[in-house]
């Protein structure tokens, strides 16, 4: 799932302090997940800056909801009556919900309220790690189910590099050497001969280098 | 190993002469003059000169344009070209640019993560790796071809290098796997991580020599003087993938510190007569890191000078 993280109240509180109304729209998917941008959040976030607008003197409402899904219309649809309520939201959700609500609510102002971050999986509460960077043609089958281009920090295709040390990654000895991974997941599966074969140049097209992406399913569209 | 290009490097090998290559780090400033200062220091003493390019991600001046400077000098340069920074578009376009000014060396590289350098905030590009990087170079000698599929009739008649590092790990086995996928990709020389670990070195050997891959790749040694113990002690636990065992830090804290750089170049020079013995090993690359004017010394010292005139 798509993992995001709180933005800094500070830094939220900077964006929404001279105004009057505000709401704050949380999201029930991924966000929820990680924590980050559900009802739950949404509840703390809005707590948290009706006591500052409280300790500041400021008559403010500042209230919160969340909504199933922020990237689909149907449910953004349910704020249609509300809007006119508000002098701006704050949406937690990705990047996505919250310019999917922009774009629904074009005269509104609509801030972000967490930094979207990664497509990952959840290792244990509160630790989130990056496994897929959405290249558009996965590679899986060939580098032992480990990706080299989200866990390489050189997303190389034929590594390991020379600067991985003892299994870590030159940039950080926290991070494993992706490549080290595939290597001793290939081994396992008796497929090594794999690793010493080069792979070609990637076609990056349909990556983001092939400009913003869109997928027509003409079999799921009436 | 025939020649098949005009690199000299190439020729120096074919000969069956141990080959010295070293390098140059550019300087970060516009000052054209580092670069021939540099290269004058050592250009009687070695074969190739390596030029790196935009080392541990700092900024310097490119590595094609002190490439072309020394080539203009009459020296042999060897083209370093990292993928951090440029996408297959402006590699290719380097290469070719390069070959235009007769420079025949090239050495592929994936190059240090940008973390490490004086802009750790910017974009990687990343679009090819290393052996990538050797593939496009080789297409382009061999079949006149870019990556995006123009002919071209005058190709870029380029010596093929890239690195190895047989102290990175997890094991020298894997080691030797990711050289022989760079042979498999094209590779015709090898320059390595500086070493220091002899046992590991003899052992990444052996395998390359048991699977006929020496005869493949000319594999030149790694070399680089250790000014004090202070650089002997940071490359020891500072620098990822170099392997400084405990009874070098200590030959070199040995000694007082005002004999640790004469220390330093005995050590290199006992490297370099412990090297030649190994089997496989085909040259050596000394890299004196903003140490140049000690390259002449460490080459007369292993009697390696006069370098050989080949015709």
């Amino acid at each position: 799932m798509i993992k995001a993280v709180p933005k800094p109240l500070e830094e939220v509180l900077d964006l929404v302090k001279d105004f009057n109304k505000v709401l704050i729209a949380g999201c029930d998917g991924c966000v929820t997940v990680c924590e980050a941008g559900g009802l739950k959040e949404a509840k703390v976030l809005a707590s948290a800056l009706r006591l500052y607008f409280t300790q500041a003197g400021r008559q403010a409402q500042v209230d919160e909801t969340s909504l199933t899904r922020q990237c689909e219309k149907e449910y953004l649809a349910e704020l249609s009556d509300k809007m006119d309520a508000y002098d701006a939201v704050v949406s937690l959700a990705c990047g996505c919900g919250v310019q999917y609500l922009a774009e629904m609510y074009n005269n509104k102002i609509i801030y972000p309220g967490v930094d979207t971050c990664f497509m990952g999986v959840n290792e244990e509460r509160g630790l989130y790690a990056e496994r897929c960077q959405a290249c558009g043609r996965c590679i899986l089958a060939e580098t032992g189910g480990i990706c080299p281009i989200a866990r390489c920090s050189k997303r190389m295709l034929n590594g390991p590099c020379g600067g991985s040390d003892k299994g870590k990654c030159e940039i950080n000895k926290d991070i494993p050497c992706g490549w080290e991974l595939i290597y001793e997941r290939l081994k396992t599966l008796g497929q090594l001969d794999r690793f010493e074969k080069p792979v070609d140049p990637k076609d990056w097209s349909t990556s983001r280098d092939g400009g913003p992406r869109k997928i027509v399913r003409e079999d799921l569209r009436i | 190993m025939s020649v098949t290009t005009p690199s000299k490097l190439q020729k120096m090998i074919a000969s069956g002469n141990l080959a010295l290559t070293s390098e140059v780090g550019p300087p970060r400033s516009a000052d054209g003059s580092v670069i021939e200062k540099k290269g004058n220091l050592i250009k009687d003493y070695v074969d190739a000169i390596n030029v790196t390019d935009n080392q541990t991600s700092v900024c310097r001046v490119c590595s094609l344009a002190c490439c072309i400077r020394l080539k203009l000098m009459g020296l042999e340069p060897v083209l370093q070209m990292v993928t951090r920074d440029r996408n297959r578009i402006a590699l290719q376009s380097d290469i070719l640019g390069a070959a235009s000014f007769g420079i025949h060396n090239m050495l592929c590289l994936t190059g240090d993560h940008q973390h490490f350098g004086d802009h750790p905030k910017c974009a990687n590009v990343f679009d090819l790796d290393s052996v990538q990087l050797i593939q496009t170079v080789k297409m382009m000698r061999d079949e006149g071809r870019l990556l995006g599929g123009f002919e071209f009739e005058v190709r870029p008649q380029m010596f093929i290098g890239a690195a190895a590092n047989p102290f990175a790990g997890p094991n020298v086995a894997m080691r030797v796997s990711r050289l022989a996928k760079k042979v498999a990709a094209g590779v015709q020389f090898i320059q390595t991580q500086c070493i220091y670990n002899l046992d590991t070195f003899k052992e990444f050997m052996k395998l390359m020599v048991d699977r006929g891959l020496h005869e493949k790749v000319a594999i030149l040694a790694g070399i680089t003087p250790m000014k004090n113990v202070g650089m002997a002690k940071y490359m020891q636990k500072r620098v990822p993938g170099i392997d400084v065992p405990d009874e070098i830090v200590r030959r070199i804290g040995g000694v007082p510190k005002e004999k640790q750089a004469e220390e330093g170049i005995n050590l290199a020079v006992d490297q370099i007569e412990a090297l030649k013995e190994v089997e496989g090993v085909r040259g050596f690359h000394i890299m004196a890191i903003e140490w140049e004017e000690k390259v002449p010394e460490i080459v007369e010292r292993v009697g390696l000078f006069p370098r050989p005139q080949l015709a």
